[in-house]
């Protein structure tokens, strides 16, 4: 039986920090991507959030619609367009309980085809905390609009840098 | 290692359809993903499924559903196919359902699934779907809107059935 589901590369950020987290040279040869993440920001703020490109497109192509928790009975939906990277997250900040790191997993279908890219994402920031913008939890559907097969993944903090030990997981996954 | 994660069947289609089948599944798995990448010959329909061909009053879901500007929960019940997610399609390929099927083969009991749907451009939104029977599934139906179907799915959707093993 054939391997369906393989791990493409893996990224764990050093003691320096990194700016981003990029995948790059994707192979054509699977048909969906996914990519699991763990990650925490030095942001000296209790949250950070996440935004992702493709093949290193910084025109405003990308777009995204979310639903979130966040405190005590309270649900915010938001949408964004025209932006420059696609909002994919949220991610701890420096001031959140120490050692805990936000956990986002986002699955990209036919990213090797022609027609415009959709991703879904959901993510999640715990913190021992109780201000109602402490932590996140939230799922959210994004679009690149482009016609150009997905060769390189990059994830970049909004604000922050990441912290040692923030991780990120490329997997492949083929339909046959 | 063990592979446990297998793509079941493909379709991608060459023209539009009323509906997309799965059929003579496998018990050999222990829970089905569905991965569906969808665009409709209109617009504005959400994915619906039945097992087994059952056109009964057996099906019921509750959703959680944000569209860029308002957050909302629904449910129904009694329905005569299930809700697989809430966002609606349309005539572009960007609608992304992912739906994990849990231990969809065993005879004892009722089947449940957690759907997630993407739109960018209309909606993000978890389902969760019941379906009263014990039966084990073998077949899947899948179509858009709960008149099954409101509309076809247009050239080019994309729809994969993976099985994943337990051990």
């Amino acid at each position: 039986m054939a391997t369906t589901y393989e791990a493409i590369a893996t990224v764990t950020v050093g003691s320096g920090g990194a700016s981003s987290i990029d995948f790059t040279s994707i192979p054509a040869t699977y048909t969906d991507l996914f990519l699991h993440v763990s990650a925490r920001s030095n942001r000296a703020a209790q949250l950070d959030y996440w935004n992702l490109r493709f093949n290193n497109n910084s025109g405003t192509n990308y777009s995204a619609r979310w639903l979130k928790a966040y405190g005590v009975n309270v649900l915010e939906s938001s949408s964004n367009s025209g932006a420059d990277k696609m909002f994919i997250g949220w991610v701890n900040g420096n001031t959140a309980t120490s050692n805990t790191f936000a956990s986002t997993s986002i699955y990209i279908p036919n990213y090797a085809g022609s027609a415009n890219k959709s991703v879904s994402s959901d993510g999640a920031t715990e913190n021992n905390a109780s201000g109602n913008n402490d932590f996140e939890l939230g799922i959210i559907a994004g679009l690149w609009s482009s016609s150009s097969a997905i060769n390189q993944v990059t994830l970049l903090p909004a604000v922050g840098t990441l912290l040692q030990y923030s991780t990120a997981t490329l997997y492949g996954i083929k339909n046959s | 290692m063990a592979i446990t994660y297998e793509p079941i069947a493909t379709t991608t289609l060459s023209s539009a359809a009323a509906s997309v089948t799965f059929s003579t599944i496998s018990g050999a798995y222990t829970d089905l993903v569905l991965v569906c990448n969808i665009a409709q010959a209109a617009s504005n329909n959400s994915l619906r499924i039945r097992y087994n061909s059952d056109t009964g009053s057996n099906y019921s879901f509750t959703n959680l559903s944000g569209d860029g500007s308002t957050a909302s929960s629904g449910r129904d019940s009694n329905l005569t196919s299930g809700l697989v997610a809430n966002t609606s399609g349309s005539t572009s390929l960007e609608l992304v359902v992912i739906a994990h099927i849990q231990n969809y083969s065993n005879a004892t009991t009722y089947k449940t699934h957690i759907g997630r749907g993407n739109r960018a451009a209309s909606a993000t939104d978890a389902t969760v779907g019941l379906w009263r029977s014990t039966a084990a599934i073998t077949t899947i139906d899948l179509a858009m809107g709960s008149t099954f179907p409101s509309n076809n799915f247009a050239s080019g959707s994309t729809f994969t059935l993976y099985g994943i093993k337990a051990a």
